[in-house]
């Protein structure tokens, strides 16, 4: 099966990547973005999403800073 | 005294710290990632550099290596720690230290000389310094922005647990927070390299002040 983990910035935490990102889109053209988030994409190839959550909390994200969601997506 | 300095791929700085560890008079001794054990080892440096590239998060895949099993046992035994920049990033990611480094407000890779404050001595590796003492320190990161919960900020500030902290905060780092201790106090992480500036052939050996404390430790 896939699975599909999308790890971002806890709320509130600064993010310097999505920042930039926000002031740069203005600079194209593309006004109206009030906020953008930067977060990271993971696709697993698995034999089960049983420890997806486990690998989650101990590798993929860093608790302390990001947050977490996945599926599975086929 | 051995001091052992742990070498990851990627590391970088590993080289100089073994070599201020010889100007301090102690015996360096390398780990190597895949080692077993510390090697009879009586301080540990983890140095700077891009452990494993720096891929996911810098640190998060060096905290999974080996010698980071009897690296936490040793840590976790009292033993005195010292991690410095991407060491700082291992440790926090090992949950050794608490909070994050985060990216550089500014988004840029910060490379200079900045003053900083010993805010406490009662840590193995700031022993030999007193309280208030300001330092001239190298930093080169990308990833120094130091962040707790507003929680585990205040519990450091009122345990005296801040070790360093920037006179001009390079990073936007929280409290200025430049180096932190556990609650045992003998894990330190430090963004600035004392190593870097351990010999007067680097212009000044200010960062001996720090590395040799751990010596008064061998008498303990």
């Amino acid at each position: 099966m896939k699975v599909r983990v999308l790890v971002r910035p806890k709320e509130g935490i600064l993010d310097p990547q999505g920042e930039a990102v926000r002031g740069a889109l203005p600079a194209l053209g593309f006004g109206g973005v009030k906020t953008v988030h930067v977060g990271r994409l993971i696709e697993m190839e698995l034999e089960s999403a049983d420890d997806v959550d486990a690998m989650c909390r101990r590798l993929l994200a860093n608790p302390t800073v990001e947050e977490y969601e996945w599926e599975v997506v086929s | 005294m051995r001091i052992g300095v742990t070498v990851f791929p990627g590391s970088n700085c590993d080289r100089d710290a073994l070599h201020a560890v010889e100007l301090m008079g102690a015996e360096p001794v390398e780990l190597w990632h895949a080692d077993a054990d510390l090697k009879g080892s009586d301080a540990v440096i983890v140095p700077g550099g891009f452990s494993y590239g720096d891929y996911l998060r810098p640190g998060a895949i060096a905290r999974f290596a080996r010698v980071m099993g009897p690296l936490e046992d040793f840590a976790r035994d009292g033993g005195p720690v010292l991690g410095v920049c991407n060491g700082f990033q291992v440790l926090c990611e090992a949950h050794l230290l608490p909070g994050a480094l985060l990216q550089n407000t500014h988004m840029r890779f910060a490379c200079d000389r900045v003053r900083v404050r010993v805010e406490t001595k009662e840590t193995p590796w700031t022993s030999g310094c007193e309280n208030g003492e300001e330092l001239t320190l190298p930093i080169a990161h990308n990833e120094g922005n130091y962040f707790a919960d507003p929680e585990t900020l205040a519990r450091l500030e009122d345990e005296g647990r801040v070790v360093l902290r920037y006179l001009e905060n390079p990073n936007g780092s929280a409290n200025d927070i430049a180096g932190v201790c556990n609650e045992g106090r003998n894990v330190v992480g430090v963004m600035p390299h004392p190593e870097r500036v351990s010999d007067p052939a680097l212009g000044s050996d200010e960062g001996l002040k720090i590395l040799r404390s751990v010596l008064a430790e061998a008498t303990v």
